[in-house]
């Protein structure tokens, strides 16, 4: 039980780090379907981080853990940013459609990553790398369930959790988060009020996209130790984490819950003991879920829990 | 109290294009601690105005001085350091974000501390004697809570010139009453306040002072206590003005429309509609005259089959009189009903009767136009859909505010609009182009369209041609009922008198016509009757020929103030 537990913990949070950073920019009134590929982007940015930085050790199966986490952190920071830029430049200033630029961003990012990851990142020491990202607080064997249920695991979830709380308390408390959600609801009225709605929107996804790249960072290194397959896989969960913003109501908080609910679905599939056809349907179960979610709150039709008014529309500032 | 002056307006000119002036040499002053009235009929640049004062226009000419400084007011923001705030028509709030949350969007040059601002709120509702719940969403509210946020909204800010763009129009009269206290209180305050209106009653009610503009000319700014209702509406509507429009007597009028009782209520349960009971005749124009947003529209609607009717009927005498019965809107059973009923006779004359005939017979003869109509038919245009009404020959040019928003499609041609009326006549499974390319053209040429070609998009005419091209498709196709609302709103005076023609000319060819307009001086030159409507009533029906200006402006403008203060 605590074995699946703190499986199902682990793969939540990188679906956590994509809904968030789709929360925000939903709640900013954009639709990212380019978060796929912006998580792909953060993860070959941050091994990219990893490698250079083992490159400079003189011995690089013992790497310190500080300098792993900033080095990843700053370089998968930048990568995501990048994906984000194109992404606000496109949809911001150019006014093109949200849609049609999130997937092109996606297919963009994900064979983007696989490019860097297959010919440029030194991956020979990534296990080592690995073992470290993942430390986590609580790690001899024998210690007692609800410790290790609460503090085995590494670094990025911990993060994760103190972002997604800290996101709550940004978008609800604050006066920053108050703009940000009146852009999200009716940008001309923020615009009136004298809010420099391009200037959010630009931050906006550009934080949103940097922490979803955190995502596919912490699958690579930590749920996966180190090891690389494909991008195919990341994308896939950046799907996951679109449809968990849905799931959650647009609130950064439910989102550690629902992250684990959706983490909870895809691990029980492994570990059940059921025939093939019962496992892949059990992982369709998180989108299922997800739709059954979304007619309910359009039947419900409760204000609040409903998508942000303006999201996905382009705004134009009226002409005088 | 010192009332100095707080806001002078010097020789204010506001253009729109090249053509259209909003306003012309405006001269006036507001003074600190008084309620001023803006009055005056739709389009005579009120609006305009108010906005060059709160930063919405930038005036073309023309000096503004605030507390005696000139002053370049260039956006909102540049009036609330002036302390000017203005609350519009159309509320800018957020639905899902509570009333504080409102309030303080925008601030930031104070700490985010909901918790004192909703302090400061509840405040200044003591002070002025209103109520607001801070915490209430804005979907929750009605729209009288809705503009209290609004004025919080400018209050908040320190705002110490209030400017209200028809605030009375939403609310209901016990919440007009409410609005008006919390005016008066800060009145008292010092703080100046202009009120955008055109109920004369409210403006007896309320101001202390009155400022008459037409057609964007300020005629003067009058002591409320040294005025009456019937000298406002004169400045209002100001002298007859002689329009030489041809105007012929009604040829063997017919009832084509009969309205009785029409009830329409809106999404939110009020009755945009109440009771309208009227008919249109064929070789008449009747003009239909009220403040924009009487009913107008829904009444247009509602016989098109475009708005649900509540209550009410809507009857068409379809001119079927001594011509021929074809199946079409009709089953084979009511042809029957109709035969039964004695409705037609044959092509000789002799009575009708279908007993003894196979279903094959009747058809037959049908068809081959053997029977005819007695009367004209008389067809319930309730439950019909919108297209079946068209086809019955009643159509509508409407002319909204943006001419392209119902329609004309601005991104087609000529031509492509003409076939949205056209597409569904063709029997082919390739759309027929020739018959619409040919109107076009037609239109293009009688109506003297200013257009490249006709495969020109809408979009790119002036908005008179579009007008033409839209009024011109509707007479085009031969109806016995032709709606035009405000065909020439926005047209110079050559295309006004165009349309006017076209108009005359489909009431002499036996159409009934109906003419929505906002001009008094056209209503009277045009029309035979005028029908005037005032809050989704009619308040009156006058022979255009003798009615007197002033009569119709009392009509329009005069609320039924004494049976609704409940």
């Amino acid at each position: 039980m605590v074995t699946f537990v703190v499986s199902a913990v682990s793969l939540a949070i990188v679906f956590l780090y994509g809904c968030l950073g789709e929360t925000l920019m939903e709640k900013a009134g954009h639709l990212n379907l380019g978060i796929p590929g912006i998580m792909c982007l953060g993860t070959a940015g941050g091994c990219l981080g990893i490698a250079l930085y083992q490159g400079m050790l003189s011995d690089p199966s013992k790497p310190s853990w500080i300098l792993l986490i900033l080095f990843s952190i700053f370089f998968s920071v930048i990568f995501s940013s990048f994906g984000g830029s194109i992404y606000a430049l496109l949809t911001v200033s150019l006014r093109c459609n949200q849609n049609i630029t999130g997937l092109a961003l996606t297919t963009f990012g994900s064979g983007l990553t696989q490019l860097i990851m297959d010919k440029y990142v030194d991956r020979s020491y990534f296990d080592a790398a690995g073992k470290v990202i993942s430390r986590g607080f609580v790690n001899n064997s024998d210690a007692p369930g609800i410790l290790k249920a609460l503090l085995s695991y590494g670094f990025f979830v911990y993060f994760g959790i103190v972002l997604a709380l800290a996101a709550t308390f940004v978008l609800n408390r604050t006066r920053v988060g108050l703009h940000l959600r009146s852009i999200g609801e009716n940008p001309a009225t923020a615009d009136a009020a004298g809010i420099n709605v391009t200037l959010y929107k630009y931050l906006t996804i550009i934080v949103g996209s940097s922490i979803a790249g955190l995502g596919g960072l912490f699958y690579t290194m930590d749920y996966l130790k180190g090891s690389w397959e494909n991008a195919s896989t990341i994308e896939a969960f950046g799907w996951m984490a679109i449809a968990l913003v849905i799931f959650t109501l647009w609130k950064p908080n439910v989102s550690i819950l629902g992250s684990i609910v959706f983490g909870g679905f895809y691990i029980a599939a492994f570990v059940l003991n059921g025939s093939s056809t019962q496992k892949e349907l059990l992982k369709l179960l998180p989108y299922v879920i997800t739709v059954v979610v979304l007619i309910f709150t359009s039947i419900v039709k409760k204000k609040g829990s409903q998508a942000p008014a303006a999201l996905g529309l382009s705004y134009f500032r009226e002409e005088r | 109290m010192d009332n100095s002056t707080v806001i002078e307006l010097k020789h204010i000119t506001k253009r729109f294009g090249s053509k259209v002036v909003a306003n012309r040499d405006v001269s006036m002053d507001v003074k600190r601690g008084e309620i001023l009235s803006v009055l005056g009929e739709n389009g005579c640049g009120k609006t305009t105005l108010m906005n060059m004062i709160a930063g919405i226009y930038y005036p073309d000419e023309g000096q503004i001085f605030i507390n005696g400084e000139e002053v370049q007011i260039h956006s909102p923001g540049d009036a609330f350091r002036y302390k000017i705030g203005m609350i519009h028509q159309h509320f800018k709030l957020i639905d899902v974000f509570s009333a504080a949350e409102n309030v303080v969007l925008g601030i930031t040059d104070e700490k985010y501390d909901l918790n004192e601002a909703k302090q400061r709120i509840t405040a200044m509702a003591e002070k002025y004697g209103f109520h607001i719940d801070c915490d209430k969403k804005i979907h929750e509210m009605s729209v009288s809570e809705k503009q209290t946020v609004e004025i919080v909204k400018v209050l908040y800010r320190g705002a110490d010139i209030l400017i209200l763009d028809e605030p009375t129009a939403v609310l209901t009269p016990q919440e007009i009453r409410k609005l008006f206290d919390v005016l008066r209180a800060m009145r008292s305050d010092g703080k100046s306040i202009l009120i955008i209106t055109h109920k004369l009653n409210e403006v007896m009610e309320i101001s202390d002072r009155v400022a008459v503009l037409r057609k964007g000319e300020h005629i003067a700014t009058v002591k409320t206590s040294e005025t009456s209702e019937s000298q406002l509406t004169e400045m209002m509507v100001g002298e007859k003005v002689e329009l030489n429009i041809d105007r012929p007597l009604p040829v063997d009028p017919k009832t084509r429309l009969e309205i009785k009782g029409l009830t329409v209520t809106d999404i939110t349960g009020i009755k945009v509609l109440d009771n309208i009971n009227f008919e249109a005749k064929s070789g008449e124009i009747l003009g239909i005259a009220g403040i924009a947003g009487s009913g107008q529209r829904e009444l247009l609607e509602a016989i098109t089959g475009l708005q649900k009717i509540s209550e009410g009927t809507v009857t068409y005498y379809h001119p079927k009189k001594n011509k021929p019965v074809s199946f079409y809107h009709k089953s084979f059973k009511r042809v029957s009903e109709l035969a039964a009923e004695g409705a037609f006779h044959t092509k000789d004359g002799a009575p009708v009767s279908f007993e003894g005939k196979s279903a094959k017979e009747i058809r037959d003869l049908v068809d081959e136009g053997e029977i005819i109509f007695n009367e004209d038919e008389v067809i319930d245009l309730r439950g019909k859909s919108p297209r079946e009404i068209r086809e019955l020959g009643i159509h509508l040019s409407f002319v909204p505010e943006d001419r392209l928003g119902m329609g004309l499609v601005g991104n087609m041609d000529i031509v492509d609009n003409m076939m949205l009326r056209s597409y569904k006549r063709g029997h082919s499974i390739t759309l027929d182009r020739k018959s619409p390319s040919d109107l076009a053209d037609k239109i293009i040429r009688e109506l003297q369209v200013a257009t490249p070609g006709s495969h020109t998009s809408v979009r790119k005419l002036s908005g008179g041609n579009v007008q033409k091209v839209l009024v011109g498709r509707e007479i085009a196709a031969a109806p016995t009922v032709l709606m035009a609302a405000y065909p020439v709103r926005g047209l110079d005076i050559n295309s006004s008198y165009m349309i006017y023609n076209l108009l005359t000319d489909q009431k002499k060819n036996g159409v009934a016509v109906i003419f929505v307009g906002e001009d008094l001086d056209v209503l009277l030159a045009l029309c035979d009757r005028i029908m005037v409507v005032n809050g989704g009533k009619v308040t009156g029906t006058v022979d255009a020929r003798t009615a007197k200006k002033d009569e119709i402006g009392l009509l329009m403008t005069k609320t039924e103030a004494e049976g609704e203060k409940a």
